[in-house]
């Protein structure tokens, strides 16, 4: 592992430890402005944890796919100069972003609200990677597992759903306010798939070689299983935007799409049972641990996004934080878990000493039990929010919010949770990277 | 195999694009000049973080895609000028407050945010297409 590699990897995993600090304070101060306003604003956290969470995963995804395409390409172990220019640029640009929130300095678009101009750069190092990646793509010999299409779909799609995301910036998108706002949600929605193919495309290399069982990702199932993703990823975004007055094929075509989402679940009950017994045989290593929390994180999403996804309750969860649940549950629950099965494999934490190890499994308790309350309670916020607003059409907003600020005190305290639980599991992480031996080469 | 369902499915996504940018608003306001300064002092305050608009947007404060129709201009110039106890002052010369005044009264030209019970059909689907 290169130097620079594993200063990507350490910056990686503090784009972690900044999303979960700026979430907590975000999230206090959300509860207690007065506090806050003068020199922590809500919205100038906001974007701080939000950006720190979007790169996280997409950081800790490339690194994933970084590592792990030398053994997936069979490919020996070269240095690249587009690796390294792609990590230079791409850190200095997430850097340069946190100096201009620094100074309240906003100027974009949910999820990406720096200046746009520092788009550019982000766009340079992303076409670097992935020409870097295609490059050694075509030299792989022979047959290419699902793993190696997943990533391909996830940089390419990442690529499209970037520029999409910035077509704001053309005057005529901005000639209509419901076309803006569809293409707007049309790119972040297709954005998400696009970094789940990269970290379940991971999450299936890795548990192949845990269990060593080749035969993941190669039978017919995963292969529908993988058209069936991309199909949600390319059109079912539209349930983000039910209630903006489009023509109407916008609505059912995203509607009857997320419903196909029912096959996913009905795919993983009936799995369930026939995984009890690798469960039980490979429970004890780490990278397998966070692997079933994101199993089960899955489900529990999948069933909250199914539901969201069905206009006549959307109406009612729509704009609360039943979304945030949503939002939340799925980067922390699923992508976050999964990276750190990625990362922790990559840095052998199955080999270290038995109190490191302890101290992983104990965090590792802590923020399940925490992310359950906090996404729990999420979910009651919204809930009273749609019933006060939908159903009882209350029109004072601070009347209609004072129930939902005590659901959401809850939440907090379980924030914190969350992060008290992930601290250990960044720590030995961390000190893994500086101790790791010289002859774990990538 | 793989090869056609993959190239099937990206042409779709192709034609699919086109067709939502041509054609997702069939009823097109255009914005105003001063209402188009209005959007980039909303982006560019953040009012986002705190704010929806149809329902997308921080949570902190209220939607606020419909405000020019219950609030007249001296409210919302009050609110936004100097702020309340939750949200903050930001500063804002009178320029700036003006047109994203005139960028929320075009929101609200646009449509309605909240949808009515009944425009939800029995499929589960609604129709609120302004036109209609
Ligand atoms: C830190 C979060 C925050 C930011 C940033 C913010 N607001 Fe607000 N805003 C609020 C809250 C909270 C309320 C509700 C006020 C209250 O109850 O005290 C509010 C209320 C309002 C209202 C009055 C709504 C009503 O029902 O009368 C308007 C108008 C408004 N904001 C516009 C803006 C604009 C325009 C911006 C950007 C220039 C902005 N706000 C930025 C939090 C924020
Ligand atoms: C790995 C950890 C985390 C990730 C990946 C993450 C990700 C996200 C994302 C994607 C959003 C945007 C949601 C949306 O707009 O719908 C968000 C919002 C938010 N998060 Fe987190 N988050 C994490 C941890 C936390 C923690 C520990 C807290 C502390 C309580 C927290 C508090 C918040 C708050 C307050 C918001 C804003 C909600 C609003 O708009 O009102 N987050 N987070």
């Amino acid at each position: 592992m290169s130097i620079l590699f594993r200063t990507y990897i350490r910056f990686t995993l503090l784009l972690l430890l900044a999303t979960l600090a700026f979430g907590v304070l975000s999230s206090f101060a959300f509860l207690y402005p007065e506090i806050y306003n003068h020199y922590l604003p809500f919205y100038q956290l906001h974007p701080m944890h939000v950006s720190a969470a979007l790169f996280w995963i997409i950081s800790g995804a490339t690194a994933c796919i970084i590592y792990y395409k030398q053994e997936a390409f069979a490919q020996e172990n070269k240095k690249s100069n587009a690796v390294d220019i792609f990590i230079c640029l791409w850190i200095a640009t997430i850097l340069t972003i946190f100096g201009f929130y620094a100074f309240r300095q906003f100027g974009g678009r949910e999820y990406w609200e720096f200046p746009p101009f520092l788009c550019i750069p982000l766009l340079a190092s992303w076409l670097i990677l992935m020409t870097s990646y295609l490059t050694s793509l075509t030299k792989a010999t022979d047959r290419k597992p699902l793993y190696i299409l997943m990533w391909t779909t996830g940089i390419a799609f990442f690529l499209v759903t970037f520029i999409e995301q910035n077509l704001w910036q053309i005057p005529w998108f901005r000639q209509s306010l419901l076309r803006d706002i569809t293409v707007q949600w049309k790119a972040n929605g297709s954005m998400v798939g696009a970094w789940n193919q990269m970290i379940y495309g991971t999450s299936l290399f890795i548990m192949i070689k845990i269990s060593g069982d080749k035969s993941i990702a190669e039978n017919k199932k995963v292969l529908f299983f993988y058209f069936l993703s991309i199909t949600n990823l390319m059109f079912n975004w539209g349930h983000h935007i039910y209630n903006l007055p489009t023509t109407s094929w916008v609505r059912h075509v995203s509607y009857i799409i997320s419903m196909t989402e029912w096959i996913f679940l009905i795919s993983i009950i009936h799995g369930f049972k026939s995984k009890l017994e690798e469960r039980r045989k490979l429970k004890h290593l780490v990278s397998y641990k966070f692997l079933i929390a994101a199993e089960f994180w899955l489900y529990a999403n999948l069933v909250l996004a199914i539901m969201m996804s069905i206009p006549a309750i959307n109406r009612y969860t729509h704009g609360t934080h039943i979304t945030v649940a949503h939002a939340m549950g799925s980067t922390i629950g699923i992508n976050t878990m999964i990276l750190l099965a990625g990362i922790g494999y990559m840095l052998r934490v199955d080999e270290l000493p038995l109190k490191q190890k302890k101290a992983i499994a104990t965090g590792y308790y802590i923020t399940q039990v925490s992310l359950a309350v906090f996404w729990a309670a999420l979910i009651a916020a919204g809930m009273i929010k749609g019933y006060r607003n939908t159903v009882l059409n209350m029109s004072n907003f601070q009347e209609m919010m004072q129930p939902v600020l005590s659901a959401l005190k809850i939440f907090s305290l379980a924030g914190l949770g969350v992060f008290a639980g992930l601290l250990p599991v960044i720590a030995v992480y961390l000190k893994a990277v500086k101790n790791l031996k010289p002859e774990h080469n990538q | 195999m793989t090869r056609i369902i993959l190239t099937s499915l990206l042409l779709s996504f192709c034609c699919y694009t086109v067709l939502v940018y041509l054609y997702c608003d069939t009823n097109k306001i255009p914005p105003g000049d001063i209402a188009r300064n209005g959007w980039a002092v909303w982006q560019k305050n953040n009012c986002q973080s705190c704010h929806q608009v149809y329902g997308l947007g921080g949570y902190m404060g209220p939607d606020l895609t419909n405000i020019a129709a219950v609030r007249d201009r001296k409210h919302l110039y009050t609110f936004i000028k100097y702020g309340t106890g939750r949200m903050p002052n930001l500063q804002l010369p009178d320029e700036d407050v003006n047109a994203v005044i005139e960028w929320l009264s075009w929101v609200n030209k646009t449509g309605e945010t909240k949808v009515a019970a009944s425009a939800v059909r029995w499929t589960g689907t609604y129709s609120i297409n302004k036109q209609q």
